[in-house]
């Protein structure tokens, strides 16, 4: 069924040493706008060393152009091409072949789940996103604060900045079993998002914003999210640390004498 | 008469969201159609150095004063993205330092502050640098996160009111009775569906692939795609980009971003720049290139392997000694295509000026006195693209 593969001349025309080619299924989950999905094979020569991405981007390149996907980097800092590979959610860009699938295998590749689906392998973010603003996380920090906090700090006296890790993808609300129940439910990315600006501000109000049944308490501990992260965020510990944040901050509440001002 | 003047812009990469910003504070009706996502070409997958300008003093000082200018203003703009640590030059042999005096020169030639370390000092700084160095000197260098930069631009375009489409993929140019090019035809690739769509102008942004969308109304083909490849290691083993001291050359930059370096890149070029395979020799010649930097390297990890196609401007000459500054095509003057521009060439550190010589051009034709506002207003949050 497909159209002649040229990744074996391309490689050569581009004075490349052509690896071993594995023969592999790519089962893509396609789907028109508001229209039923259904599964397309694409029978495809691979080098195992590539990444799933560029698969993906060759059968649009090659085979059919009307195939929909989200990528932009291509090696692990946007965020944007999460995909589920054979079940298990994965930042395609950064998956080699090789640990998905084997010769003559078979790459089943699919939108993430829990987020409404444009086309194809495109998912709707605009939810996602917006909450992610509202904890007002910013995607700069420095040094020290951008790591996990019982990570060693870097060994350097000199302080600057980095980009922190959470890269938005998505890939913890997919492989979360609370988010599949509950569409309102916020979802791990958030309420991480949320623990690092309180950890950093102690800003009550980003507490107040998930000190709710559709966020902190909705949670119920599978740590797939963690499982999954791409990125050293670790949602799951982010959620629970939250979580002895709140209780610690309700508790001082409760015992606090009137008029005595309570430290967040 | 309909109130505002309207323009359909090709392309939502760097130049692409940068222009409909600027067009928007404008005052003018902007419609990006993309055939992919948001920075999907070459712009997702730059390097993501914000150029001081330092690589370029010595070979290309007008690509250089460009990205000093504008590194700058994108550091006030949109710090949100920038990693904004700096870098530093270091010479490794005696090659290398022999390109000290050049590189003195240039960067004082070109306005770009310099800072001359010995050995120890630069070592201090980066502890994972290359112990045998033989000198360093700073630059105002930074690193950003490229698809977080462009939807910046875009998330503050559409505040302004532009209206983005992605995944609509321009297939034909349409000339109207006069032979104005006004009109164009796009397919809905999430519906299958084509629309069309017309405006006063329409510009392509379209960068390593402005050739093609000018092929559609044989107007002149402008670019050459220039990929390069990049690799990307699993560890932050430096917080400045690191340069090496020399002229520009494949695997002279290695970048931090969050917990990974990136070293590139290599120049060659290709005519369709849709998909450009990586090789084994082009990995491990970066691989190399970044060991001799960080000799750390040779015990990390590798995480990602990518290629980017460079539009780089034809001016006759190839490959690393065509220029990195952009070029703004009017295809009424140069094919006698009223209604056309094309804007390719540049680099990410250089999109906003890019996107206001374009807009200043495309002003003049609509008969708007307009100024360009970009330098002073800062981008909302990029996630603001999604709401």
């Amino acid at each position: 069924m497909c159209r002649f593969d040229p990744i074996a001349s391309i490689i050569h025309n581009h004075g490349g040493t052509l690896p071993t080619l594995w023969k592999i299924t790519l089962e893509i989950l396609r789907q028109r706008q508001n229209q039923p999905p259904h599964v397309e094979l694409f029978e495809l020569e691979v080098d195992p060393d590539e990444n799933v991405l560029d698969c993906i981007e060759r059968v649009w390149a090659f085979h059919d152009r009307s195939l929909t996907f989200r990528h932009a980097c291509h090696h692990s800092t946007c965020g944007a091409c999460g995909m589920r590979v054979n079940g298990v959610e994965k930042l395609t860009c950064i998956t080699p072949v090789r640990e998905v699938t084997h010769p003559n295998g078979v790459l089943r590749v699919e939108p993430l789940r829990n987020f409404p689906v444009l086309s194809d392998l495109v998912v709707d973010v605009s939810g996602f996103f917006q909450r992610m603003e509202q904890t007002q996380l910013s995607s700069i920090a420095p040094l020290s604060q951008a790591k996990l906090p019982f990570e060693p700090n870097p060994p350097t006296i000199w302080q600057g900045q980095r980009l922190i890790d959470c890269i938005e993808c998505g890939l913890c609300v997919s492989a979360c079993p609370a988010a599949n129940t509950s569409t309102s439910y916020f979802g791990p990315a958030v309420l991480a998002a949320a623990q690092h600006v309180y950890r950093q501000t102690n800003n009550p109000t980003v507490m107040q914003l998930v000190n709710c049944a559709d966020g902190l308490w909705r949670c119920h501990s599978a740590y797939e999210c963690s499982a999954v992260c791409p990125s050293n965020v670790d949602p799951a510990w982010r959620i629970m640390d939250m979580r002895r944040a709140t209780v610690a901050h309700s508790l001082r509440n409760i015992f606090k004498r009137p008029n005595q001002k309570v430290a967040p | 008469m309909n109130s505002r003047p309207s323009i359909l812009i090709i392309g939502a990469g760097f130049t692409g969201c940068a222009l409909a910003h600027d067009l928007s504070l404008r005052g003018v009706n902007v419609t990006v159609l993309e055939r992919g996502e948001i920075a999907s070409g070459t712009s997702g997958r730059t390097h993501g150095l914000l150029h001081s300008g330092a690589r370029y003093c010595v070979t290309d000082p007008e690509a250089a004063i460009e990205c000093i200018t504008e590194s700058r203003i994108l550091s006030q703009i949109a710090a949100q993205c920038i990693e904004y640590n700096g870098g530093l030059f270091v010479a490794l042999n005696d090659q290398d330092l022999a390109y000290s005096a050049a590189f003195e020169q240039g960067a004082q030639a070109t306005g770009i502050p310099i800072e001359r370390l010995s050995p120890q000092q630069a070592l201090q700084r980066e502890p994972n640098l290359n112990p045998n160095l033989l000198a360093a000197y700073t630059v105002p260098d930074g690193t950003f996160d490229p698809l977080r930069l462009a939807l910046a631009f875009a998330a503050t375009a559409r505040q302004n009111g532009a209206v983005f489409l992605t995944h609509h993929e321009v297939q034909a140019l349409h000339a109207d009775g006069q032979g104005r090019i006004t009109k164009l035809t796009a397919w809905n690739r999430h519906t299958g569906q084509q629309q069309t769509f017309t405006a006063d102008l329409i510009i392509s942004a379209t960068g390593a692939w402005a050739g093609q969308i000018a092929a559609m109304v044989g107007a002149s083909t402008v670019v050459k795609p220039t990929p390069g490849i990049m690799v990307a290691y699993n560890q932050r083993l430096v917080h400045h980009a690191i340069n090496r001291l020399c002229p520009p050359d494949d695997g002279d930059i290695l970048i931090p971003q969050r917990r990974m370096v990136v070293i590139g890149t290599t120049s060659f070029e290709v005519e369709n720049p849709d998909y450009i395979p990586i090789t084994a020799e082009q990995t491990e010649q970066m691989q190399r290139a970044a060991e001799a930097l960080v000799p750390a390297i040779a015990n990390t990890q590798r995480r990602g392997v990518y290629m980017s196609a460079r539009p780089l401007i034809v001016s006759g000459s190839s490959g690393r000694s065509l220029s990195r500054t952009f070029k703004c095509y009017d295809h009424e003057a140069l094919d006698g295509l009223p209604g056309l521009i094309t804007i390719t060439g540049g680099k990410a550190t250089t999109c906003r000026i890019m996107a206001e010589k374009t807009a200043d051009l495309a002003c003049q034709k609509l008969g708007l006195s307009a100024p360009c506002r970009t330098k002073d207003v800062p981008l909302r949050s990029y996630r603001l693209y999604y709401s």
